[in-house]
């Protein structure tokens, strides 16, 4: 082989044209990395900021220390403040994702009159400006005499999430054969097995996904939760008044085991899928 | 519902079933009875109604007025899980999320069956393919997945078996394969097929009894050999094979023959062939039954004179000619290449000759063209 390529009647490739081609065939590669790189700071500055050993701000590099990790809940109050956004990112996602589940099926499969009005309508809390939602919402809370705190909070966060559950939920109804229902169907399933065991099956990975969506949206809310919460803190509005101070070394810990648990759920469901695949 | 539908067995009765879409009659006015334990096939263009007749058989629709009978059993308006009756569809519609024994014991396990695992086993053994039980659909070639979805409908021994397009998907090889596979386990099993197809080769090689459907109706129904050597309508006598339609009169009467006169030539026909009303037909011939011979050869039979070869293409097997008649038309002829004579030449004079007993006479006033401009391996239904 390699002595054929040797042979000097062949005609070479100049090498110009080499560095072309090769340029072409890594360009984005390249790209790539940069873009990684531009994306990834932030979080890498964010863990390396974790193992601060740093007083009050934690603004400077100071020596390094595990001890942030050791005691996650070292900071007043930062724990019941993470407590506070995952009780109600807990209950917001349910809620949600139950109502957002069944507005999917019902735009995604059944003809109604008002369809397409609904189906436009759900895009409407995405496209309006947080500050916005926050205000009004908490104004119509005042009218009805309900006080600023846990509950309006869930219920705003409810509100904001339904579309996105909606939207995921809906693509993945779209993407559904519905010969498949029908064969389930003619397989002796009446409606409710026929939905059970392969309408649900085959959209539960969408329902998954638009759960974990909610969740993350409602846990990192800021704005719409500093109008509706009153009293109650919640760890970005932790965040946010720390910050006047200096955030403790322990908002980085927490955040950055947020992205730690949010990759592991993500590389778990790769996995799952590519063991389905095989 | 106040009785049960899904023990039903017998012939299925369709009587006088419309389907409308507005102002669109998909299926308009169609009675027909599929005998049980047959093989039958619904063939026709897209859009034809085949589709749309198979699925209200299936329950998957509801037809807008008519009824359909299994056997004594009314179940025009039954859910589809409340009929005896199993679908293999043109995809195959296989469960991803579950494996291909779960999909085969599905009906099963609907039905709270005690033996699922030895049913199963059994109809995997039948298809051959007991080695793919625990993989997924996805994880199957097209020719697995299509016999994965046939175990899946036969093990319910269904009184009625639906096939729609179930070869569609596959390259002609294969397709031939399963051809002969499906008319095996159709005898092995003893279940009456109805088979959706628009391929004429598909639904004559398998089925018993063919019915040819155009435009919501069926316009023959009879066996593969009926239809092709006897078709009552130019739809037919051109979607099953190609024919030579040449326009005549009727001008005479002669025993159990009638003689016709084909621009000016006289040529014989039996009268059990003719469905003409009238004096005026198109007489039809298929392009294997004629001879080619030249002017000076003596032949025998309906002899057309005055032809020039004006086309050969050669396909192996045979020979295929097209004629030019002196009226205008040119015929295409197929001759076998058994008997080691060569082949015509373009421009050759030549005579047309064929046994009176292969003329088939359609009605004169029949749009010749019907049935074959629609190219059947192309189209893809719905």
């Amino acid at each position: 082989m390699s002595k054929k390529i040797a042979d000097p009647t062949i005609p070479k490739i100049p090498a110009a044209a080499k560095f072309q081609r090769w340029f072409g065939r890594n360009l984005i590669r390249v790209y790539m990395v940069i873009a990684f790189t531009y994306l990834f700071i932030p979080v890498a500055y964010t863990f390396a900021f974790s193992f601060n050993d740093a007083g009050k701000s934690n603004l400077i590099w100071k020596g390094f220390t595990f001890r942030n990790w050791q005691n996650p809940c070292g900071a007043p109050e930062v724990c019941s403040a993470l407590a506070n956004s995952i009780k109600i990112g807990f209950l917001a996602t349910l809620f949600a994702t139950i109502l957002g589940t069944m507005i999917a099926f019902a735009i995604g499969r059944h003809q109604f009159k008002g369809r397409s009005t609904s189906n436009l309508l759900i895009f409407l809390p995405m496209a309006t400006p947080e500050i916005v939602l926050g205000a009004s919402l908490l104004s119509l809370f005042l009218v009805f005499k309900i006080n600023p705190g846990f509950w309006p909070t869930v219920i705003a966060h409810v509100m904001f999430c339904i579309s996105f559950v909606v939207v995921t939920v809906k693509a993945r109804i779209a993407s559904l054969d519905p010969r498949l229902e029908q064969a389930a169907m003619d397989l002796y399933a009446n409606e409710f097995e026929t939905f059970r065991r392969v309408t649900l099956p085959l959209v539960a990975p969408g329902i998954a996904g638009a759960a974990l969506l909610a969740f993350s949206l409602s846990f990192d809310d800021f704005i719409i939760t500093n109008f509706n919460s009153g009293t109650v803190i919640t760890f970005p509005k932790f965040v946010y008044t720390a910050a006047a101070r200096g955030i403790p070394a322990q908002a980085n810990v927490i955040g950055s085991g947020m992205f730690f648990l949010a990759l592991a759920i993500v590389l778990a469901g790769q996995f799952v899928n590519g063991r389905k695949a095989r | 519902m106040s009785f049960d539908a899904s023990t039903a067995r017998g012939d299925l009765i369709l009587t006088r079933i419309t389907k409308s879409y507005g102002d669109f009659k998909a299926v308009d006015d169609l009675s027909l009875t599929i005998p049980k334990g047959s093989f039958f096939a619904l063939l026709g263009p897209s859009g034809c109604g085949k589709t749309t007749t198979l699925r209200m058989i299936a329950g998957l629709e509801e037809p807008t007025v008519g009824s359909i009978h299994l056997g004594e059993t009314d179940i025009t308006t039954t859910k589809p899980y409340q009929r005896p009756i199993n679908t293999v569809f043109q995809n195959y519609a296989l469960f991803p999320h579950l494996t291909i024994f779960e999909n085969i014991a599905f009906g099963l396990r609907r039905r709270g069956f005690k033996d699922v695992d030895a049913e199963v086993n059994k109809v995997l053994n039948l298809v051959e393919l007991p080695h793919l039980a625990s993989r997924k659909p996805t994880q199957l070639s097209g020719g697995q997945q299509q016999r994965i979805a046939l175990a899946r409908a036969i093990v319910n021994r269904p009184a009625l078996l639906l096939l729609d397009e179930p070869l569609g998907a596959l390259d002609l090889k294969l397709r031939r394969q399963m051809q002969i596979e499906l008319k095996w386990i159709q005898k092995e099993v003893g279940l009456t097929f109805v088979h959706v197809t628009h391929d004429q080769e598909e639904a004559m090689t398998m089925a018993d009894t063919i019915a040819v459907m155009n435009e919501g109706q069926i316009e023959q129904m009879g066996s593969p050999a009926d239809l092709y050597d006897n078709p009552e309508t130019a739809f037919v006598a051109n979607f099953l094979g190609q024919s030579n339609l040449i326009k005549g009169t009727i001008s005479g009467n002669d025993g159990d023959s009638l003689v016709a006169d084909l621009y000016g030539q006289k040529i014989s026909l039996p009268k059990s062939r003719s469905h003409a009303t009238d004096n005026s037909i198109y007489a039809g011939i298929r392009p294997e039954k004629f001879r080619i011979s030249l002017l000076n050869t003596p032949v025998s039979g309906n002899v057309l004179s005055g032809g020039h070869i004006e086309d050969v293409s050669y396909i192996g097997v045979s020979t295929q000619y097209q004629v030019a008649m002196p009226w205008g038309q040119e015929l295409i002829v197929f001759e076998q290449n058994d008997d080691g004579v060569a082949p015509f030449k373009k421009g050759d004079a030549v005579n047309i000759s064929w046994e009176p007993i292969f003329t088939f006479a359609l009605r004169g006033d029949e749009d010749v063209t019907a049935g074959s401009e629609v190219n059947p391996e192309v189209l893809d239904e719905e």
